[in-house]
């Protein structure tokens, strides 16, 4: 009898060939989109684009290095106050300044880390919401970039509104595919096999010779970095950034109902979530509190009855897998 | 509260607000005065408290911390909204009739306010009421036992579940009066609520994880930091309060006067 490790499956084709089929259809959207609307949408797609990066991020963080925090808006905003300083202040191109503000974000995350990592489960969450609101003050107390009440993004003033937009999109795009690949191709390798270990049992893992506080400050920076892309892009394609905008617990509190929505510990759990966070922010957010209101008891719904998300329930029940993670053992003689 | 249950209770801060503005809103219903209509709050929230843990937060208890702090969460963000939607977002007060800007003066030239005397001595009474109930009591023991091990304790035949419900009945007649106080002492809003957990949050891991007396010091150390930060500059206050907390976190991870572990 032979044993083979399985990595992918037909779902999983099919899904990498569906997936490059609407990449291509996105990226070429300037061209065939109807003059009037493509604005609108390039617009709508960069903001969801920000939102699933971010969700997607909290959901590496939480759902596969088992650290739940409420504070990462703190690289979001991070990144985004980098980016707009480099293009501001220092004369960056603001598109080629926007991976910088997320490396920026990344590099923070290694100092913010020897505190945060004093904390764990529950009082981790809340003391990262503390270093966000650090964060937070500290950039309102900063006249240059404008204190409390923010400051624009001056520096695409030359840049005529077309350009701008496409270009915008373009990064959003790349980013949502950067996004998933980093995450997808991090949990297939060796070191991600090591991730899910000290999920399951960090004492265990430890046992087995992993370098279990190495490891989960590699997850803490890299979600950092990816949070501060998403705030990074997310203030350039809003052009005005301010500090209660910027480092709102708003955008974690989104990030993990998306991610619980979907479901937590799979790729495709943030991609649902951030489609039906977008369908319902479409069509509900005109009821301003009722919506959050709906949002917060659906999120406490769903966390009681389905607690792997809608995602893990289809799984469940049809065992689908668009981007399989785990190695399949399949015998056959 | 935090140390005791191993839930971290994301919703606490909007709790307080929320017994603050049931507070205002019975006010409002019934001529009383603004003491009695306290008291008769506790015994409510006393049973709020229980059948919320015992129909909500018990479910999501266990070793994953996840659950329970995104249905916390949740919470928050609905009575926020829920009181932004009943209230709007006006600032509100409890009228105390005069009794929050009376004084008593001290030699020195130096007056002391009746209600801040009033609201520390509160917290000091209740610091000693929950000691005395956690040391010396037959349900102390059971929250420190289910606290330890909660396996162990229910194979000593206490019901968990129950015992976690009293727990947080408990906290919530604390919570209650938090925000009645608060409510006198300034005025409340219905998004003030996470500001105030932070608040808690740092007063606990400052004082130590476990000990009533050590989270009162944390407290008082808190407040006396952030008030020493907005003399300097108004806009600093509350960000010096937050690098002690964390000052604390490095140089003494397990806070000034530690009881439980982890």
């Amino acid at each position: 009898m032979s044993v083979q490790v399985h990595r992918s499956n037909p779902n999983s084709r099919r899904a990498l060939v569906g997936a490059g089929v609407l990449l291509l259809v996105a990226a070429t959207l300037p061209f065939w989109a109807p003059a009037g609307s493509a604005s609108s949408w390039m617009r709508e797609f960069v903001e969801i684009a920000c939102y699933f990066t971010f969700a997607m991020m909290w959901n590496l963080l939480a759902g596969y290095g088992g650290m739940v925090s409420i504070g990462q808006q703190a690289f979001f905003g991070f990144g985004g106050y980098v980016m707009l300083m480099l293009g501001n202040f220092a004369g960056v191109n603001p598109f080629v300044a926007v991976p910088l503000g997320a490396l920026a974000a990344g590099l923070i995350a290694v100092p913010v880390s020897f505190v945060a990592f004093r904390l764990q489960g529950g009082y981790f969450a809340i003391g990262t919401w503390v270093i966000a609101e650090v964060f937070r003050l500290s950039f309102a107390n900063v006249s240059a970039v404008g204190g409390g009440s923010g400051t624009s993004l001056t520096a695409l003033r030359g840049i005529d509104k077309a350009t701008r937009e496409t270009a915008t999109f373009w990064m959003a795009l790349a980013c949502v595919v950067a996004a998933i690949a980093l995450v997808y191709l991090f949990l297939r390798s060796k070191r991600g096999l090591a991730l899910l270990a000290i999920r399951d049992d960090e004492v265990a893992a430890e046992s087995q010779g992993i370098d279990v506080r190495g490891m989960k400050l590699a997850v803490y920076v890299v979600a950092a970095f990816g949070g501060g892309l998403a705030g990074a892009l997310y203030f350039v394609g809003n052009l005005r950034i301010s500090p209660d905008a910027a480092f709102s617990v708003n955008w974690t509190a989104f990030a993990i109902f998306m991610v619980v929505i979907g479901g937590i510990g799979c790729i495709e759990g943030p991609m649902v979530g951030a489609l039906i966070f977008w369908a319902l922010n479409k069509f509900f957010s005109d009821y301003g509190t009722w919506y959050l209101l709906g949002l917060g008891l659906l999120a406490i719904i769903v966390t009681m009855r389905f607690k792997q998300g809608l995602w893990g329930w289809v799984q469940q029940r049809r065992g689908w897998s668009l981007f399989p993670t785990r190695r399949q053992l399949v015998t056959g003689d | 509260m935090f140390g005791v249950m191993r839930l971290t209770n994301t919703a606490q801060g909007d709790f307080i607000i929320l017994g603050a503005y049931a507070a205002i809103a019975s006010l409002g219903a019934v001529a009383l005065s603004p003491w009695v209509i306290a008291a008769l709050l506790l015994p409510l929230a006393f049973a709020f408290g229980y059948g919320l843990q015992r129909q909500v937060l018990n479910s999501t208890l266990g070793r994953d911390p996840l659950p329970s702090l995104v249905v916390t969460f949740g919470l928050s963000i609905v009575i926020q909204n829920l009181l932004l939607q009943l209230f709007s977002a006006d600032p509100r007060s409890i009228e105390t009739e005069g009794f929050n800007t009376q004084s008593i003066s001290l030699p020195g030239s130096i007056s002391v306010g009746m209600l801040p005397l009033a609201i520390l001595a509160f917290a000091v009474a209740a610091t000693a009421a929950l000691q005395w109930l956690f040391n010396r009591t037959q349900l102390g023991r059971a929250f420190r036992a289910v606290s330890d091990d909660k396996e162990i304790a229910e194979l000593m035949g206490l019901n968990a579940h129950h015992v976690y419900a009293l727990a947080t009945a408990v906290a919530f007649v604390l919570i209650a009066l938090a925000g009645a106080l608060q409510a006198m002492r300034t005025t409340v809003s219905p998004s003030d609520g996470p500001l105030l957990l932070l608040f808690a949050f740092e007063a606990v891991i400052i004082g130590g994880m476990g000990s009533f007396w050590g989270t009162l010091v944390g407290a008082l150390l808190l407040g006396i930091t952030q008030q020493i930060g907005f003399r300097i500059d108004p806009g600093w206050g509350i960000w010096f309060g937050h690098i002690v907390f964390l000052a604390v976190l490095l140089v003494r991870p397990q806070g000034l006067f530690p009881k439980t572990r982890g």
